[in-house]
């Protein structure tokens, strides 16, 4: 059960794609960092709420998974540059056909994962295709 | 002072499973989209549960009406297929959506009106100066047991309606509620699928408590169903509000925008909230609509709404029910199968 106050620490960056700024060099941090590793002492952090838009850098497609995810094969994990900068691991959902590099995606609040029949339920933040989705 | 909507949002997932598919694996008539009005039912993915399709539908609430979530006092979330038996779905929801934290909210469990009551509680607390905005919710991934004729219709979805004093995207003019103790539709605590008293149970249970408190509230508000533009009465399937709707003296016309079951199937706790909200995307400013839940159990709450201006300004800033119609995907018997697995309640 150790896993629970971890995620419950990260939740707003996984309910809400919560990193930080910069506002001294302008650069966009995801996950948050509470150093800017440009400016150091002179960086001015702030906490930023990401849009959550961006657009697919490279993907790999599961096709074996363990219990837990096994329903969802195949699936789609994706590095993902948000319109801001930062990248990040996260599952595309569509079908492996449709998946490409450079694919624009957006964000939707899914479950991540169930801790068996008893556990906590993860929730976070997964991404569809911006085009032929509502 | 006047009280009602502010903004509204829903969510329907992206699958669908077609009537007739149901009916070739179980090998019965092919007419039973016809006899039920349901074409179509949505599906949730396996990673959708009524949590998620709440924070879906209230996300678009707020981005229709670009309403800060700090303004939200209390959150009110009906379902009967809250994932958690003890952990609120409304937490949850509240994070998702970036609230303050300085509010109070609760689940709500009344079968598939459980939606309409999170409203009710909602005009309480802005009526009486308690609270700035509530966000009253109903969602739910409905299940029936594989092979029941509630296997035709149990479908996925949810909406979200922000209650508040100014800029109303339409009044509330009144209420009236009705409730008895009518065994018509229940589930024990842990058991995955709900039990129904049967095909006769319509009459007891959705006509007498629909018409109950649709006539309760026309004589109460001093309207007769001429007075409104739109009606929507609780679907559960796409044949019994229109015959409720009959019967009362409301024509197909005006629940024509509302009926969104034929090709979604029953939301439960969705289901008379998302039909409000497609006549509200086609509604205009000074229209009236009447509105009337169900819920199993049983009881109905019936709604005097009248649209306001604000409404111009906010439809077309979130996607409509309809939207939800396009895009979709179909599932067969043997994915939709996989997909019902995950979702036990
Ligand atoms: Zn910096």
């Amino acid at each position: 059960m150790s896993t629970v106050p971890r995620f419950w620490r990260h939740i707003p960056q996984r309910y809400n794609l919560v990193g930080t700024h910069c506002e001294k060099c302008d650069e966009y941090y995801y996950p948050p960092r509470t150093i800017c590793p440009n400016c150091r002492r002179n960086a001015k952090m702030e906490d930023h709420k990401f849009d959550g838009e961006g657009t697919v850098v490279t993907f790999t497609t599961i096709y074996n998974a363990t219990d837990d995810f096994k329903r969802q094969t195949p699936y789609n994990l994706a590095i993902i540059e948000l319109l801001e900068g930062p990248r990040l691991t996260g599952q595309v959902i569509c079908s492996p056909e449709v998946i490409e590099i450079g694919m624009r995606v957006k964000p939707v609040f899914r479950i991540l994962w169930k801790e068996g029949e008893r556990g906590i339920i993860y929730y976070g933040t997964k991404f569809v295709p911006t085009e032929g989705w509502v | 002072m006047p009280v009602g909507i502010v903004s509204y949002g829903v969510y329907i997932p992206r699958y669908r499973i077609k009537a007739e598919e149901i009916a070739r694996v179980w090998g019965e008539r092919e007419d039973m989209a016809q006899s039920l009005n349901v074409f179509e039912k949505s599906v949730p993915d396996f990673d959708e549960d009524a949590v998620t399709i709440a924070v879906e539908a209230a996300r678009n609430a707020l981005k229709r009406a670009s309403i800060d979530p700090a303004r939200i006092g209390a959150i009110y979330v009906g379902s009967e297929s809250h994932p958690y038996a003890v952990k609120p779905t409304g937490t949850i929801v509240g994070e998702a959506i970036g609230v303050d934290h300085q509010l109070t909210a609760a689940d709500l469990e009344f079968a598939c009106k459980a939606g309409t009551a999170a409203i009710q509680a909602c005009l309480g607390l802005v009526s009486a100066g308690m609270i700035d905005l509530g966000l009253a919710m109903g969602t739910d991934t409905s299940q029936g047991a594989p092979g029941d004729a509630l296997e035709y219709t149990a479908a996925a979805g949810g909406a979200a309606y922000l209650i508040g004093r100014e800029d109303l995207a339409a009044e509330i003019e009144g209420f009236y509620s009705f409730t008895t103790d009518t065994p018509d539709f229940w589930r024990r605590e842990g058991m995955p699928y709900p039990e129904h008293g049967g095909r006769f149970t319509g009459v007891p249970g959705y006509f007498k408590h629909v018409t109950s408190a649709t006539r309760g509230l026309l004589k109460k508000m001093k309207t007769i169903p001429e007075d409104y533009d739109y009606a929507v009465f609780h679907q559960p399937n796409g044949k019994f509000p229109r015959r409720v709707a009959k019967s009362l003296g409301f024509s197909a016309d005006q629940i024509e925008p509302g009926l969104v079951v034929p090709w979604i199937g029953n939301t439960y706790s969705g289901s008379s909230l998302i039909g409000l909200a497609a006549t509200l995307d086609v509604a205009k400013p000074g229209d009236r609509i009447f509105l009337a839940s169900f819920g199993s159990g049983a009881g109905s709450d019936a709604f005097s709404i009248r649209v306001g201006d604000a409404i111009e300004d906010i439809r077309n800033r979130a996607p409509r029910v309809r939207d939800y119609f396009e895009n979709v995907q179909y599932l067969d018997y043997a994915v939709y199968a996989k997909h019902k697995g995950k979702l036990r309640l």
